[in-house]
């Protein structure tokens, strides 16, 4: 297994608060690394940090055998091989579904319009919104919405999809359109790591599951270990709090 | 769609009945308190002791029609100063806008003056500048600059609004969803991609009905070039009233400017609402 | 539009309109019945706007040769002079003489003034005295021409030579008029809110030649603008020539009296003295034809 992405000792603070420490993770390739935990707790920092969206104090990311977590590395360079799509306020208003999904092969990858387009067409149809390519955003569904942000993200071919809460936005009865596409793309092994508060989810489709708290990883290991049976104290409080039925060894 | 054999209950009707009367009864008191208060100013005005003079000196027919020809011209100036200033003004306060956005330390010159020029021209009374800048600009004897006065008032009003605009424009900027510049930087987009293809296009769609109400501002103050000699409607009507001691042209050339401004004005409501709709999708639903 | 407050704003309304200011136009209703000629300009009878002064107005600046240092109270100048004459005449010293400034656009406006009279190089035209009161002439002035030594302007000996020149004159003279019907240059005159504005545009090269009345237009050239000449005077041929009066409210009864005092100052030779002190440096300047 080829380690994608390895995270050693993060540390991040904005003045005199710490809003992540101590942060070791690997990714290899085509795993699905889910991150859990209460609001504030540093997930979707640590997601901006991976992405280069925020400045790393101490601490280093090795991305496909290159540090990036040097501020000489070129941000851009590093990004165009990642995704991340946002909980809300993804797609751009004024451009269409298609627009949207060209705009950065075009401009970043250098694709010409109808490579980009035919690719972007392609993913649309995959994910049952061949329809919708011609219309703005604003005729979408919430559930759409999410799901062409994903296309967005994946027209760029990534090497790793970041997904902060893509869902927690969303109606209920929406949830599910958008999880079955997560659960496709890892069932085709794209490697993610997403911030998620979906445990069932997680539990299907993860191939290791973090819990962070304070800004810390507190435990991690695979889903079945998590779930059922957590070895601090303080996961098995949130997964009381969360799952319907509690771990299921308390 | 009703389902078959549906009918409505006396309830329904007897709250259909109360409704309507209601609405009658509200017609009837908007139509009479209009025919009062319309009847009794009118009454008011037209016996006022002052009236019969203020009718001669301001609403006297024969001195409109003879002003008018002169007046229509003097209107033709007015039309072209605001048709020429307001591209100008929109590329320039863009400009300036994106200016003060520049990140880059090799710009800061750019912003710093961005900043100087806003404060200034924002500050100073439009007025003023009209007149520096047509008496003084000439003054200074610059060669290949023009001298005419008409091209030293576009250039004040260029330069005031396009203050004005600038900052119309940042705010439009501002306005911006930071999400929408994280996720075009997630895409990998440099900060000029982002601004060009993300967040200028949003930006100008938002603030589309304050520019409009900007220019509806500018359609009225060309009249501002009155003060220097320009021989726009204003002036023209001025001149009238000069030779002949009577200020109907005057009345006139308001009537000009409200038949101009008054449509532009429902235009800007128009798209206002229009775009209002599709600038902030983007939220999930 | 909700009912209540529709019912509440008709009454208030109909108590706002009630209201209609009664504006007071001025006229001045008590005059004695039939009083002598003599009787009725004697200084206690005069109808004035504060009694016992005599309030003229002028505008600001006010130049010479008509006043002298933007001070109408001096006494100098050939309007301040004329000025304190009539008021000699009408019985008054001269420290109860008040000087208002009055822009000269705000000189016709309805309703009441805040002058007795309005002495400013005013031209007496009938339809000026549909709305004003005019004295008699107290100065007849010809029109006059300056531009820049050496310009084109200066070259002219003739009307004609106007005629393709760019020129200008303030607003609402009648050497503005002279220019659009006399002259009829092709291009369209610079019209100037002002005799300054007037002198800047000659000094930008904005004009070639601006017109004004002879005596402002001879103190420009040789004393405001030292690099320019009087290039020449004319009559308008519509034949009358431009006659200054002082401005009075319509209906005024100052102005029999005003006239009274100008004649007796024309026949005393006071005019022509004042004339000759203010004024006589215009007398040699070449026609234009």
């Amino acid at each position: 297994m080829t380690t994608l992405l390895e995270v050693s000792d993060l540390r991040k603070t904005y003045g005199d608060r710490v809003v992540l420490a101590d942060v070791s993770l690997t990714v290899d390739a085509h795993d699905v690394v889910c991150l859990i935990g209460s609001s504030g707790s540093g997930k979707s920092t640590l997601l901006r940090c991976l992405n280069l969206l925020e400045d790393v104090d101490d601490g280093v990311i090795v991305f496909d055998g290159r540090e990036i977590s040097d501020p000489r590395v070129d941000r851009r360079e590093v990004r165009s091989r990642m995704g991340l799509v946002f909980q809300a306020y993804n797609l751009f208003p004024h451009l269409t579904v298609l627009d949207n999904c060209t705009l950065a092969p075009r401009r970043v990858h250098g694709l010409s319009r109808a490579e980009a387009e035919e690719r972007a067409r392609g993913l649309l149809a995959q994910f049952g919104l061949a329809d919708q390519a011609a219309k703005h955003p604003d005729r979408l569904s919430g559930g759409q919405q999410q799901r062409a942000a994903l296309v967005r993200a994946l027209c760029t071919e990534p090497r790793l999809l970041l997904l902060d809460e893509i869902t927690a936005a969303l109606d209920p009865e929406l949830v599910g359109e958008v999880l079955a596409i997560v659960r496709d793309l890892a069932a085709a092994g794209t490697t993610m790591v997403l911030a998620t508060h979906e445990m069932a989810f997680a539990r299907d489709v993860a191939t290791s599951v973090c819990f962070l708290e304070g800004g810390r990883i507190l435990e991690h290991g695979p889903p079945e270990q998590i779930f059922t049976d957590p070895r601090e104290e303080r996961t098995r409080q949130f997964l009381r709090r969360v799952l319907p039925d509690g771990p299921e060894n308390p | 769609m009703t389902a078959e054999g549906w009918q409505p209950s006396d309830r329904e009707l007897e709250r259909r009945r109360l409704r309507s009367r209601e609405r009658t009864r509200s017609l009837v008191i908007a139509s009479g308190a209009m025919v009062v208060v319309f009847a009794g100013l009118t009454v008011g005005i037209a016996r006022s002791p002052g009236w019969p003079s203020v009718h001669e000196t301001f609403f006297n027919w024969e001195h409109a029609k003879a002003a008018f020809p002169s007046i229509l011209d003097g209107f033709w100036i007015n039309v072209q100063l605001f048709l020429i200033a307001e591209p100008l003004i929109l590329v320039l306060g863009l400009a300036v806008a994106l200016a003060r956005q520049a990140r880059s330390p090799w710009l800061a010159p750019v912003r710093v003056l961005a900043v100087v020029y806003t404060d200034l021209f924002r500050g100073i009374p439009t007025l003023l500048l009209v007149i520096l800048f047509a008496f003084g600009m000439p003054s200074l004897g610059l060669e290949g600059v023009p001298n005419s006065l008409f091209f030293w008032s576009l250039v004040a009003l260029v330069s005031s609004y396009g203050a004005y605009v600038a900052e119309v424009f940042r705010s439009g900027i501002e306005s911006v969803h930071p999400s929408q510049v994280a996720s075009a930087e997630a895409l990998a987009l440099s900060r000029t991609q982002t601004m060009r293809y993300v967040v200028v296009p949003q930006a100008v769609r938002r603030v589309v009905p304050p520019l409009l109400n900007d220019f509806v501002s500018l359609q009225k103050d060309t009249a501002l070039v009155a003060a220097v000699g320009v021989f726009d409607a204003v002036f023209a009507a001025q001149d009238y009233g000069n030779f002949n001691f009577n200020y109907t042209p005057l009345v006139v050339v308001a009537i000009f400017f409200v038949a101009m401004t008054v449509p532009l004005a429902r235009l800007t409501d128009w798209l206002g609402r229009r775009y209002v709709q599709r600038a902030f999708a983007g939220a999930v639903r | 539009m909700k009912r209540v407050s529709l019912a509440l704003a008709t009454p208030l309304l109909l108590v706002a309109v009630a209201c209609a200011p009664a504006d007071d136009s001025g006229d001045d209703e008590a005059a004695d019945p039939t009083p002598t000629a003599a009787d009725q300009c004697e200084k206690d009878n005069l109808p004035l706007l504060a009694p016992g002064r005599l309030t003229i107005a002028t505008d600001s600046p006010a130049f010479p040769p008509w006043f002298v240092d933007d001070d109408p109270t001096n006494g100098e100048g050939y309007e301040s002079a004329v000025a304190y004459a009539v008021a000699e005449q009408l019985g008054f010293t001269a420290d109860e003489v008040s000087w208002v400034v009055v822009p000269f656009n705000n000189s016709y406006k309805p309703g009441a003034k805040n002058f007795d009279f309005d002495i400013n190089q005013i031209s007496i035209t009938p339809e000026r005295a549909k709305v004003v009161d005019f004295s008699d002439s107290y100065y007849d002035a010809a029109q006059a021409v300056v531009a820049l030594k050496g310009s084109a302007g200066a070259e002219a000996t003739s009307l004609d030579d106007l005629h393709d020149l760019r020129l200008g004159a303030q607003t609402g003279t009648t050497s503005l008029t002279a220019i659009r019907e006399v002259i009829a240059p092709t291009e369209d005159p610079l019209v100037f809110q002002s005799t300054n504005a007037a002198k800047q545009a000659l000094e930008n090269d904005q004009v070639d030649a601006i017109l004004a009345d002879l005596p402002t237009a001879f103190y420009i050239s040789a004393v405001e603008i030292p690099n320019s000449l009087l290039v020449g005077q004319f009559q308008p041929d519509t034949g009358e020539q431009e006659q200054f009066g002082m401005l009075f409210e319509k209906g005024s009864e100052l102005v029999p009296c005003v006239n009274e005092a100008l004649t007796a100052l024309r026949d005393d030779g006071t005019l022509d003295q004042i004339e000759q002190q203010w004024l006589s440096d215009v007398v040699d300047v070449p026609e234009l034809q």
